[in-house]
């Protein structure tokens, strides 16, 4: 066994563990951490396939941004886990129905008649000036260009609905107006009183 | 000499692994001594500028002050809170200390002097930065306490804030220097003191800059340690190693987001007489000596801001993050984007 191939199992064991963790854990802050553990893994199997910049950014936005939000929430929740557990039972014959055919079907596609090496060769290795970046760039931005922006206005879509099902201004609350604050003045709040003091004391 | 440069090459021919080790341990101690002077220079500095002495009986004008505070708190007890989760106690501290030594890795200190010259250097840095919270918001969950979980709270909307603000001046750098190689960067900036990118890019510089105080938690957006009010934070129920594994992490993010300003904005390594007849004569100064004086200035500028600013009340942090710097630092790498595409005298040319 090659260096290389030890340092993916290696990875590749980490994230079927933590990725196992995930759904086994009671406790919901529990689970939080095992799935960033399990980006990290799989952001290191990235990086050995040489897509650096698809790994960092898996840690730059899952696990600096949407996990941090994630454990957040999950933090301030008071989940009772006996209530969620409650329903396992019954649902287990459903659950089960439903992983097997997800699994049917993902083998179907990724399988080995349909990805297996003589279907696609081995990916020649790059040079060291490779630049991923550069690569994905040029791509998304030319042959993927309407598909990339169609995305991300699908996105945009998702954030105003979400910021517009969640707010509603309730009766009662007090809020700041920064434009009122920043403009008020010394004079409107503070009076500067000269008096004299009453009796003057004698120096010796 | 050669003698040492032959069992160097050796080292690195046969045992790479081990000769990489080495290079660490040479990036990583004179960043740990660094952080122990810093906190000397902070309590000196600060203790000047209110008219007192700051340390001075430890040693000759209280030199051997870090060391002795390093020796204290390594043999104090490190107290374990009723209910709190002890493994992940333990771990955040070493998770607020790990990314602030790794980021280095990519860190170019001279033209030829860094540990992994990689493409994506920027995004690593960016990427480990903002992993750096989850030692405070685990500290917090794990300490099985109020304040500290108040603490916790407040880094974690404030870092996620200010990480999106920080992220957006970081893309106008690369924009202007077209890579995200740190080298490369610095190397986009040659020319004189006026080619450097705190000029072009000044709203991204002060956004930048304002952003990394956030991020590293300090006076006057330290609202997560916040001692008026939450006592002291997500570390309230840390002692000994502990708390100092803590200290450490915060320093050494602040030497670090120093390095970084001075490398993106004020030309890492570059001196600042190139391009003027006084060039010449400040060729003899090695680079590495340019770096430190700039990082050093930013690290003064940390210490100054503690010293003079009130802390901030917290909805108008959230306000300026998200409704000040977000917009601004949009509208300025559509500038930038504009001055590279038309080849901007003499910045872009």
């Amino acid at each position: 066994m090659s260096y290389e191939k030890f340092i993916f199992y290696v990875f590749a064991a980490i994230l079927v563990f933590a990725a196992t963790m995930v759904i086994t854990r009671k406790n919901p802050v529990h689970s939080a951490l095992y799935l960033v553990l399990a980006f990290f893994s799989s952001a290191g199997i990235w990086l050995m396939a040489e897509a650096e910049f698809l790994a960092i950014v898996l840690v730059l936005v899952y696990v600096g941004a949407v996990m941090v939000l994630f454990l957040f929430v999950v933090m301030m929740l008071d989940i009772d886990v006996a209530t969620l557990r409650a329903g396992m039972i019954r649902y287990l014959p459903v659950g089960v129905i439903v992983a097997v055919m997800m699994l049917v079907m993902l083998w179907m596609v990724v399988g080995p008649e349909n990805f297996g090496l003589e279907k696609y060769a081995a990916p020649a290795r790059h040079a060291a000036d490779y630049n991923n970046t550069a690569e994905l760039g040029s791509l998304l931005y030319t042959v993927y260009m309407y598909p990339f922006e169609i995305a991300a206005v699908i996105l945009l879509v998702a954030i105003i609905a979400a910021i517009s099902l969640t707010m509603r201004r309730r009766e009662g609350t007090k809020y700041q107006v920064p434009s009122e604050q920043v403009a008020v003045h010394k004079k409107d709040r503070l009076r500067v009183v000269k008096m004299e003091p009453e009796d003057k004391m004698e120096l010796k | 000499m050669d003698f040492i440069l032959d069992i160097w090459n050796t080292i690195n021919q046969e045992l790479p692994v081990l000769g990489i080790m080495m290079k660490i341990v040479a990036i990583v101690m004179p960043i740990m001594i660094l952080v122990a002077y810093f906190t000397y220079a902070e309590r000196k500095i600060i203790g000047y500028m209110q008219v007192r002495i700051g340390p001075n009986r430890v040693g000759p004008k209280g030199w051997l002050q870090p060391i002795a505070d390093a020796v204290k708190l390594m043999f104090k007890e490190i107290v374990l809170p009723t209910g709190a989760n002890k493994f992940l106690f333990l771990l955040a501290p070493l998770l607020a200390l790990g990314p602030a030594l790794a980021a280095w890795a990519v860190f170019p200190f001279s033209e030829e002097l860094v540990l992994a010259d990689i493409n994506a250097g920027l995004l690593y840095v960016l990427a480990l930065t903002s992993v750096a919270v989850y030692g405070v918001i685990i500290a917090g969950w794990a300490s099985n306490s109020k304040y500290a979980f108040l603490g916790s709270m407040r880094s974690a909307a404030q870092i996620v804030a200010y990480e999106i603000a920080m992220g957006f001046a970081l893309v106008g750098v690369l924009v202007a220097a077209g890579s995200l190689n740190l080298g490369e960067i610095v190397k986009a900036q040659q020319g004189s003191l006026l080619h450097w990118f705190w000029l072009p890019l000044f709203p991204l510089f002060i956004i930048y800059w304002i952003s990394a105080v956030a991020e590293t938690n300090r006076a006057p957006f330290d609202v997560a340690e916040g001692e008026s009010e939450i006592v002291a934070g997500f570390h309230v129920e840390y002692s000994g190693m502990a708390f100092a594994v803590f200290f450490l992490a915060e320093y050494a993010n602040m030497i670090l987001v120093s390095a970084l300003a001075a490398l993106m904005f004020l030309g890492g390594w570059l001196s600042p007489f190139q391009g003027t007849p006084l060039e010449s004569m400040f060729e003899w100064v090695p680079g590495i000596v340019w770096l430190f004086i700039k990082t050093a200035l930013f690290g003064f500028l940390f210490l100054w801001f503690r010293a003079t600013f009130p802390r901030y009340r917290y909805d108008q942090i959230m306000r300026l993050g998200w409704k000040v710097f977000i917009p601004i630092t949009i509208v300025w790498i559509m500038v930038v984007g504009l001055a590279v595409i038309y080849e901007l005298p003499w910045w872009f040319d």
